[in-house]
């Protein structure tokens, strides 16, 4: 059964009538034709789907896309509006963060929200005194980045990338 | 993925109405367990109630000085807590310890406790499961039961409970508040889930239709504020290992080890992993914080082997 959709993505809105049983990550993707989400797992364990709703770093391949209706989501291409590229884009470049780059948006999209979250204060399980403030070592970016897979195995590279766009945004 | 109903619900006691009047149908949070189960064919509702925009996300204090934190307020909101941080240390612990950012940027206080077992048979529905289809038998028993239960199991399932966060809330004796047709009930966290016996199909002691609105716990001292980490390592897909005291913060927030002091002849005849510093503290407090981005020499540290594997608990 059809039901109406309205979402803002990358700026730009759509109204759409989807199934009860589309998810945010096929809404993008085949509905709206924003290939920036990438589907790896669909089971929400790789990250690859990862996008920003109402600013919030989601899998959205968990997310049934009525849930969010109305929602403003912003995927990683969102993130480098007219191929402006951020802060994050460039380290990971500088860093050279990917290999295939098939897991990289989910990632980008991770790390902003990741340090939209540190910059809140917000602790992980890493984080030594819960009621002090939050410094992003290299440990604490390794677990808050945890939930986005790499099979390429860049890690190290990713952890530099995230690590100098959270001096840089500083 | 089998085509369902969906609604959105305006008010907890229509939700509830709703759901209790259709026999197949179900409750939408976080979605984080639902979705995939609905993909994977594990859940086949006939109707889909979507709870979340109800008004059940304020932490706020009790008058008798203890917490009531809404049901739909997110793991990682309710983790971040200032109130939850300095005086339920170990809730935010165990909320931090388990999924990653994003599952706990969706997932739900009151899913966390209604979240399924990550059995791999539960999930595998090309395989007996007596919690997924009662009667067809259990797969685990003489399978792979590496996060399968050694107390309270029956001869018809071995599963365990994945919440990390139910083993805080039981410790801190919290309450949980539950709205059905005829009214609201409250329940402590310990007795809201059943060992599997012989229906293992019913998780909780919920009925159909009923409804976690909040969860409530007793006013805590000023010390001790204890936190908990899973014993067996490296961290696994199953979290729902058995806990263990590790530090106690001061008011002053001196750390101490609430661990007696023990002999070296008594420590050598233990488990040396259960004893042990916390592993990756322990690797944070004996190096000074890692930057490689400033100091750009190839890394001798092999990749970061992922902690996310096969369906994460929360």
């Amino acid at each position: 059964m059809g039901h109406s959709l309205h979402l803002t993505v990358d700026g730009q809105e759509h109204t759409l009538v989807v199934d009860s049983r589309t998810t945010l990550l096929d809404a993008l993707r085949d509905r709206l034709g924003v290939m920036s989400a990438k589907k790896g797992c669909d089971h929400g364990q790789c990250g690859a789907c990862t996008v920003l709703v109402d600013g919030r770093r989601l899998n959205s391949c968990l997310a049934l896309a009525l849930t969010h209706d109305g929602a403003e989501v912003t995927t990683a291409g969102g993130l480098a509006p007219e191929g402006e590229l951020s802060t994050l884009h460039r380290a990971f470049l500088a860093h050279d963060a990917f290999q295939c780059g098939y897991c990289t948006p989910g990632q980008v999209c991770s790390a902003a929200g990741m340090l939209a979250e540190a910059a809140d204060n917000a602790p992980s399980v890493v984080t030594e005194d819960l009621e002090g403030p939050v410094e992003l070592s290299e440990e604490e970016i390794r677990e808050r980045m945890s939930g986005n897979l790499c099979r390429c195995g860049a890690y190290v590279n990713i952890v530099a990338a995230v690590g100098r766009a959270a001096e840089e945004s500083r | 993925m089998n085509p369902f109903d969906y609604e959105r619900a305006a008010d907890a006691a229509g939700a509830v109405t709703t759901v209790t009047d259709r026999p197949d149908a179900v409750f939408l949070a976080g979605g984080t367990n639902l979705v995939d189960h609905l993909k994977l064919g594990v859940a086949e509702p006939d109707l889909v109630v979507d709870i979340n925009r109800l008004e059940l996300t304020e932490v706020e204090a009790l008058d008798d000085g203890g917490l009531r934190i809404g049901a739909m307020v997110r793991n990682s909101d309710a983790a971040a807590d200032p109130r939850i941080r300095r005086d339920y240390l170990m809730l935010s612990r165990a909320l931090l310890s388990g999924a990653s950012g994003q599952l706990r940027n969706a997932a739900t206080m009151g899913g966390n406790l209604l979240q399924r077992t990550r059995c791999v048979y539960f999930q595998d529905t090309t395989t007996p499961c007596n919690k997924r289809e009662p009667g067809s038998g259990c797969s685990a028993i003489g399978g792979y039961t590496r996060y399968h239960a050694i107390l309270g199991a029956s001869a018809d399932c071995v599963a365990t409970h994945p919440s990390d966060m139910a083993v805080a809330l039981a410790a801190l004796d919290a309450t949980v508040v539950v709205l059905g047709a005829t009214g609201e009930r409250r329940t402590p966290v310990t007795e809201l889930h059943r060992l599997p016996g012989d229906r293992p199909e019913q998780d909780t002691v919920l009925e159909h239709g009923e409804l976690i609105t909040a969860l409530e716990s007793l006013p805590r001292g000023p010390a001790p504020r204890r936190t908990g980490r899973s014993a067996t390592a490296p961290p696994t897909p199953s979290l729902s290992s058995p806990s263990r005291p590790e530090s106690t913060s001061t008011p002053q927030g001196e750390r101490r080890s609430s661990v007696k002091p023990r002999s070296p002849s008594a420590e050598s005849h233990t488990n040396p992993g259960v004893h042990a510093p916390p592993r990756r503290c322990c690797v944070a407090r004996n190096r000074p914080p890692r930057r490689s981005w400033q100091q750009p020499t190839p890394s001798s540290r092999p990749p970061n082997p992922s902690r996310a594997t096969a369906s994460r608990s929360r």
